[in-house]
């Protein structure tokens, strides 16, 4: 799993709330057999015309957001399926972060699991984002996974929960099989007290 | 003495493994389902780390969601979906798995087929790279959608990190008025709590409407739990469950049973138990259901007119809804009886079981479907598809003018050909409105069976009491 330790970037605003993964990825991308090449499906149907030209109003076809990482999104970022296509299509594209109010459960599990860091902020940080977009839309915030921690412009910080467990693995870059792993003594004799009691 | 728990917390207790401060518990999952789309990643995975499954006894394989509904005998074109669908049938034979492939007897829309065969008991955990896994809480599971990287966990552990979710009561009292089913039910919940009132939740709904469900409804209710926020639902076993689950392929037989019977009849809430957060919904003025918007809380009596967005208090709610009309061509204050709909889908993981096509069938029967209106009907399972032919409903269905489709997950995900094309409006008894879901430029109104067969008998959105005799 890429690995997440600070990142510095402009915010690309998309001010829709409940975001579902079928607009991040529809389903006719899922065809696929391994992970690459998913990024051309991102927000497919909102990014490109009928005849697979940019739709210029798209802010991903901004090219002032080219080479930004994080995502400002609406609330409840993420509903729907549970494609794990959906972050590995926002990885592919660039994004490393995405900040929302809320994120949906199985979203933000598979995100955690591709280093994609859900930054969930309250709701006036969030409005004073979206505000900081239209304003200085080429400002940059910076994110520290460690100290959890969101620098603004002006040199405020915002503070923001990740989960104790995801945080280590994404600060260390790995994936969480190893720990299920170390307990298969413990998942064998469970496996077998359960094979007594039915 | 004890403390009193609920349904959810005995099923988490008897789970969880290993549980280190800090750390999401390690909880063991009994039954793991998989199909092509959400799997061929976590069987590289597997491989590239020289893993095996742990137990492949405990993992069902099916195909659904890519495959075409066309009969076997007509070619596969979508050479795409054709590889992922071999490469599914290569993990398994690779890796031991038992495989319903396309074509045999028992394959079906995954969330079909696994309780049908009886492999959903009460009291287990199930696990499935599909959202809709929610579906088996009907049994008094706890039954959640995964992704990939837990598939591969699941695959290789038989164990899955989880963190403890909340507890939700949904109180469902109340008779059922004619002509209004358990997708009322739940499009009716979603109206009032919206897509995400139950995340970081379990459902568990309690109540006498739930009661007094069949547990084909109730698959219904839970299928559609994760439209709410809430990854599961749950309902506690009865003699409903026990009925329906006894005598199938794989439930416990004779002595065995009988001890089954007497471990599910513990599951059950205790009385004290309490929930983190509950709702109430009293299903006695509940008239049937339809969304007007794209997302499955956007919903409303067929009978209501559509919200005005200015009226609403929220400036983010307001740009929502005002987005969705937009994208639906509909307009504030419309109403939707008499709106004229292209297609009409009688299928998917909530509503393809039998008893929804007889629902449907029963409405159908020498009736013809409107001129001009495309209506598919797809069984959830080859079982269903036998059952509903040895019945004669596939005849009612194709003499009024319906295709009668081979099982599978069709115009729910429109990733295997059966799909909308843009600007058309379908009634569908699936589970997703979402912008595209069922073809790019598509609009979808979601609704019961009911509603969807007299919808597609007039061409038009209709409240189907006003066709019951």
């Amino acid at each position: 799993m890429q690995k997440f330790d600070t990142l510095r970037s402009k915010l690309i605003p998309l001010p829709h709330n409940n975001i579902d993964t079928d607009q991040i990825i529809p389903a006719r991308y899922l065809k696929v057999t391994d992970k690459s090449g998913l990024a051309e499906g991102l927000f497919t149907d909102w990014r490109y015309e009928d005849d697979g030209s940019p739709k210029e109003d798209f802010v991903l076809n901004d090219d002032r957001y080219q080479e930004a990482n994080i995502l400002l999104a609406g609330d409840n970022f993420g509903c729907g399926s549970s494609r794990e296509h959906a972050p590995w299509a926002l990885v592919g594209w660039g994004v490393q972060a995405v900040v929302s109010t809320s994120f949906a459960d199985i979203f933000k599990s598979n995100a955690l699991k591709n280093g994609l860091l859900p930054v969930v902020v309250d709701e006036e940080t969030h409005q004073s984002l979206f505000d900081l977009t239209e304003e200085a839309p080429d400002a940059e915030v910076h994110i520290d996974l460690g100290a959890q921690e969101m620098t603004l412009p002006d040199g405020s910080t915002v503070e923001f929960p990740v989960d104790a467990f995801a945080k280590s693995c994404l600060l260390a870059g790995v994936d969480q099989l190893g720990y299920i792993q170390s307990f298969d003594e413990h998942i064998t004799s469970y496996e077998q007290e359960r094979a007594i009691f039915g | 003495m004890t403390q009193a728990r609920t349904l959810f917390e005995k099923v988490w207790d008897q789970h969880v493994i290993v549980q280190e401060k800090a750390s999401p518990a390690v909880l063991y999952i009994d039954l793991h389902l998989i199909h092509e789309v959400t799997s061929p990643q976590a069987f590289t995975g597997l491989r590239q780390r020289g893993l095996k499954v742990r137990r492949p006894d405990r993992t069902v394989a099916t195909m659904d969601h890519s495959t075409p509904t066309t009969p076997l005998s007509v070619p596969m074109l979508d050479t795409q979906a054709a590889s992922q669908l071999s490469m599914l049938e290569e993990n398994c034979q690779e890796f031991g798995i038992e495989l319903h492939k396309l074509g045999s007897k028992k394959q079906g829309i995954v969330h079909v087929i696994g309780p049908e065969m009886g492999l959903v008991q009460p009291g287990m955990t199930i696990v499935c790279g599909d959202s809709h896994t929610a579906t088996h809480g009907a049994f008094g599971t706890l039954a959640f959608g995964i992704g990939t990287s837990e598939v591969e966990h699941v695959l290789a552990t038989q164990s899955l990190l989880q963190h403890k979710p909340k507890t939700y009561e949904v109180r469902i009292d109340g008779q059922l008025a004619r002509g209004v089913s358990a997708k009322d039910i739940i499009l009716a919940l979603l109206s009032k709590i919206g897509v995400h009132g139950g995340t970081g939740h379990v459902f568990e709904y309690t109540g006498s409407a739930i009661r007094g469900l069949s547990m084909e409804e109730r698959m219904t209710v839970c299928n559609m739990s994760i439209e709410g926020g809430a990854r599961a639902g749950m309902v506690a076993p009865d003699e409903t469950t026990y009925e329906y689950l006894a005598g199938r392929e794989f439930a416990p037989q004779g002595d065995e049973w009988d001890q089954a019977v007497a471990r599910w009849k513990d599951l059950p809430t205790d009385e004290g138990a309490t929930y983190d957060n509950s709702v109430t919904l009293d299903t006695s003025d509940l008239a049937p259901m339809i969304t007007y918007g794209t997302n499955p809380g956007l919903g409303m009596q067929v009978t209501e007119r559509i919200p005005d967005p200015d009226k609403l208090p929220n400036v983010n709610e307001r740009q929502a809804l005002e987005k969705a009309l937009n994208y639906m061509a509909l307009k504030p204050g419309q109403p939707l009886l008499d709106h004229p709909v292209d297609v009409v889908f009688i299928g998917s993981c909530t509503n393809s079981r039998i008893s929804d096509l007889r629902l449907a069938a029963g409405l159908i029967k020498d009736r013809k479907v409107a001129e001009g209106v495309r209506m598919l009907v797809v069984p959830g399972s080859q079982s269903v598809k036998r059952q509903a032919e040895a019945e004669g409903l596939d005849e009612v269905f194709k003499n009024a003018g319906a295709e009668w489709r081979e099982a599978g997950c069709s115009m729910c995900i429109a990733m295997n050909g059966d799909q909308l094309e843009p600007g058309q409006y379908a009634v569908s008894t699936s589970n997703r409105n979402f912008e595209g879901r069922q073809g790019k430029g598509g609009r979808t109104f979601l609704a019961s069976p009911l509603t969807a067969a007299a919808t597609a008998i007039n061409g038009r959105i209709t409240d189907a009491r006003s066709m019951l005799q």
